[in-house]
């Protein structure tokens, strides 16, 4: 049977995932596609705890609408953070990170 | 749900997420997390949230890749060509990785409350989608309206943003 761990461990593999891809990936698009990967590894547990927190016959419905808070400030995280990457690239032409360093000390 | 379906969709899920990473062409990267996501919403469904499953589908593979898709194909970013690797700071990645990793396999197999399998719900006559319309609007009311705002203020953010000439 399935069991609470093995939706832990497979969230906890997808965030790895994505913050792999934050870490050893250099462009910025792909950093923030592997940013959404990270949230929907934080809202796959989440909903794996609600549905483990059976009370009266019913899953705990306090974390399902927190993951639906989550998914609406997300969207609005992606919109405004290609907003920046647009305007970022119409400055600079690039979508490097490494060509993005006015802002190094 | 069965291991076979939830082990089946778990590999699809993690595989894709793992081609968006390796992907050297953005719009392959992003055709990939689709792909990726809508796995997640079957974990979803398997776990009895249909309506996450649902707006995870809507909004995710929706509205938020159809987005990510528009800005790649208006900045027409190519595959990128290999450039020379850091490779401090790739190995430097690599070592947190293998960490976190080993951290994430004793916290889970430490976990002895996560042992038990799921215990049985009842299928109610109201469905999910009015339990959380419920929990929603009678205990989240006021973080309901703050989320409005931020975004409302987010869309007036991003036509700002937007703006030519930045005053």
């Amino acid at each position: 049977m399935v069991t609470l761990n093995d939706y832990l461990m497979v969230s906890g593999l997808l965030f790895t995932i994505g913050f792999a891809g934050v870490l050893l990936r250099r462009n910025i698009i792909i950093i923030f596609m592997a940013l959404e990967l990270m949230l929907n590894a934080a809202n796959l547990s989440l909903v794996g705890f609600s549905r483990f927190n059976v009370q009266n016959g019913l899953p705990d419905y306090n974390a399902q609408v927190l993951v639906f808070f989550i998914i609406t400030v997300a969207a609005a995280e992606v919109s405004v953070g290609l907003a920046v990457i647009v305007a970022l690239y119409r400055a600079r032409q690039t979508t490097h990170v490494e060509d993005i360093t006015s802002l190094k000390f | 749900m069965t291991p076979v379906l939830f082990w089946t969709f778990s590999g699809i899920m993690l595989l894709f997420a793992t081609l968006v990473v390796v992907n050297r062409n953005p719009v392959a990267s992003a055709l990939s997390l689709v792909v990726s996501f809508l796995g997640l919403a079957a974990l979803f469904v398997s776990l009895d949230a249909f309506f996450i499953g649902v707006i995870q589908i809507l909004v995710y593979a929706g509205a938020v890749m159809v987005l990510f898709l528009f800005i790649i194909m208006l900045l027409d970013l190519r595959a990128e060509g290999r450039r020379k690797v850091n490779v401090p700071a790739v190995f430097g990645g690599v070592v947190v990785i293998t960490l976190f990793v080993k951290v994430l396999f004793d916290v889970c197999y430490g976990f002895q409350g996560g042992r038990a399998v799921f215990p049985p719900i009842e299928h109610s006559a109201h469905g999910d989608v009015w339990h959380i319309g419920m929990t929603l609007f009678q205990t989240y009311k006021l973080p309901l309206q703050v989320v409005g705002t931020l975004v409302l203020v987010a869309s007036i953010g991003v036509v700002l943003l937007s703006k030519r000439e930045l005053r």
